[in-house]
């Protein structure tokens, strides 16, 4: 350990995608071994979600690797590119009108473009009241200028929701990249892979309890999986992983196994929350088949960072005070 | 000009960052064959998003069809449909005011089809905002009458009349997808009605299609 802090930051954040990438190739590899084997079919199945989860445990992490070489603006640009895929699948499952267009275009090419313009500024106190105060206000009177009541009140709502979500939640994920903590200057990285990898083992954690417990869903109607034991587990699955990654954070482990425990509920609330919102739109994912468009599916795998990098993010804040 | 090409391909980027422009191919194939396809039409945007949806090397030799008066009347216009789309242009009225030779408004269609292009047609003649597109204009009967070797292709394009609706300049993103169907021939003997109905009906049975 102590000759890890000898190392430089930057040598310390490249050991640290080289562990990473060590980790996913062997993963790898091992999947690949045992796929020459004969499977039953519901092998196969759980085999096919497997490979599906690394091959986005993949495009995540060389997202990452991407982020950190080209620096605050490489990363800005590449969250900002996310946010635009992720607000683009919401946007298609929700009914807007006519009279929508011009809040939308405000939404896609001004509101999130001067987000992530504010976030790579490091201006903290602009990004985070730039969407709750400026734009709640400015969408709704567009949205009234173009003269259409028809339900106005749920399209203005769901494009302000949107926005919420996909630009303001994504936002503070590269913030966190930028943030500048006491004896911790250039290591946001580290932050940023503390959150994603909680708010990965809260999923993971709360999906395989669910599997084994079969307790009683707590809103069948919105989900079958989602009961209160299995969010515990999720929640205190982030808790180790947060405990365990303590050394890399600039917090004590007691702090560290908080903040990623309340990280980690705040994603599986947000998937939760998703859940909800797909029924609504009547689609079981962002990509199910059942979908008209097409989509990536990139929101299915965004929306717990979404939800979690804010609060995340203000905990940190908070912890410092600054 | 060598501008066009990487004209084309900016374009094509832009309409997939904006719609997805997601091609889904259902009872036909992707194939470099002379064809006609055959589509709804709500938007301007349509032809760039099937445009867009086909693979890069089927985009050269499909060829939209553009109103002449319209799309030659600024530089700018008329380099776009030429240079980029290689646009087929058709006269809107028949030229015949002091009689002239009387153009059929078909025959530039039949000039390009017999080069051996690709067509892409809006039979509704227009742009329809109700949900079920127009009755098909005749002039696909005429082209299925005169090339009976051409594969007649219907496509569905989905969601586009909310990236731009009518009266808008910016299109806003919002995923769109053209979904293809099998190939529609000519029966022998078909009447026009009940062909031209039911290249209609194979139209809107691709909405349904997922």
């Amino acid at each position: 350990m102590d000759a890890l802090r000898e190392l430089s930051v930057r040598e310390q954040v490249a050991l640290l995608f080289v562990v990473l990438f060590g980790l996913l190739a062997l993963a790898t590899i091992v999947a690949v071994a045992r796929s020459l084997r004969e499977l039953t079919a519901e092998q196969a199945a759980v085999r096919e979600r497997f490979t599906r989860d690394l091959r986005a445990v993949w495009a995540g992490t060389v997202l990452f690797w991407i982020a950190w070489v080209s620096g605050p603006l490489g990363s800005t640009l590449l969250f900002g590119l996310v946010s635009f895929v992720a607000l683009r699948e919401f946007v298609t499952l929700t009914h807007t009108r006519r009279a929508d267009h011009r809040s939308l275009l405000l939404a896609f090419f001004v509101v999130l473009p001067l987000q992530y313009v504010l976030v790579g500024m490091r201006l903290a106190n602009a990004f985070t009241v730039f969407i709750p105060v400026y734009v709640f206000f400015a969408i709704p009177v567009i949205s009234a200028l173009a003269n259409d009541p028809f339900h106005f009140l749920e399209r203005t709502a769901k494009i302000q929701w949107g926005i919420t979500v996909t630009v303001y939640g994504m936002s503070h994920a590269p913030a966190l990249l930028l943030l500048d903590l006491p004896r911790y200057r250039e290591r946001g990285a580290f932050l940023l892979l503390f959150l994603v990898a909680v708010v990965a083992a809260a999923q993971l954690g709360q999906e395989a309890a669910t599997r084994r417990l079969r307790r009683r869903p707590v809103a069948r109607a919105i989900s079958r999986s989602f009961s209160w034991r299995a969010f515990g587990i999720g929640a205190g699955a982030a808790a180790l992983v947060g405990l365990l990654l303590s050394w890399t954070t600039p917090f004590t482990p007691l702090a560290a196994t908080a903040m990623a425990a309340i990280a980690g509920a705040a994603g599986t609330f947000g998937e939760f929350v998703m859940k909800a919102l797909k029924r609504d739109a009547g689609v079981r994912s962002w990509s199910g088949a059942s979908s008209v468009t097409g989509a990536v599916g990139l929101l299915d795998r965004v929306a717990p960072l979404c939800f979690a990098a804010p609060v995340f993010f203000h905990s940190v804040r908070g912890y410092f005070g600054i | 000009m060598k501008l066009a090409e990487p004209a084309g391909l900016a374009l094509a980027f832009i309409a997939r960052l904006i719609t997805g422009a997601q091609g889904h191919w259902h009872g036909s194939a992707p194939k470099a064959e002379q064809r006609i396809y055959f589509a709804n039409h709500q938007s301007h945007f349509d032809w760039v998003l099937i445009w867009a949806a086909l693979p890069r090397d089927l985009r050269a030799v499909t060829r939209p069809i553009a109103a002449r008066d319209y799309w030659t009347a600024s530089p700018f216009r008329h380099w776009l449909t030429r240079e980029v789309f290689n646009a087929v242009y058709v006269s809107r009225q028949r030229a015949s005011d002091g009689g002239g030779v009387d153009e059929d408004p078909l025959e530039p269609l039949m000039e390009a089809l017999r080069h051996g292009d690709s067509l892409v047609l809006f039979p509704e003649g227009t742009r329809g905002h109700a949900a079920e597109p127009a009755p098909f204009k005749s002039g696909l009967y005429a082209l299925a009458q005169a090339f009976p070797d051409v594969q007649l292709i219907p496509a569905w394009i989905d969601n586009v009349q909310r990236v731009m609706p009518k009266g808008e300049v910016v299109p806003v993103p919002i995923l769109c997808t053209v979904a293809f169907g099998p190939p529609v021939a000519l029966a022998p003997g078909e009447e026009r009605r009940a062909f031209l109905d039911r290249a209609r009906r194979a139209v809107i049975a691709l909405r349904d299609v997922e």
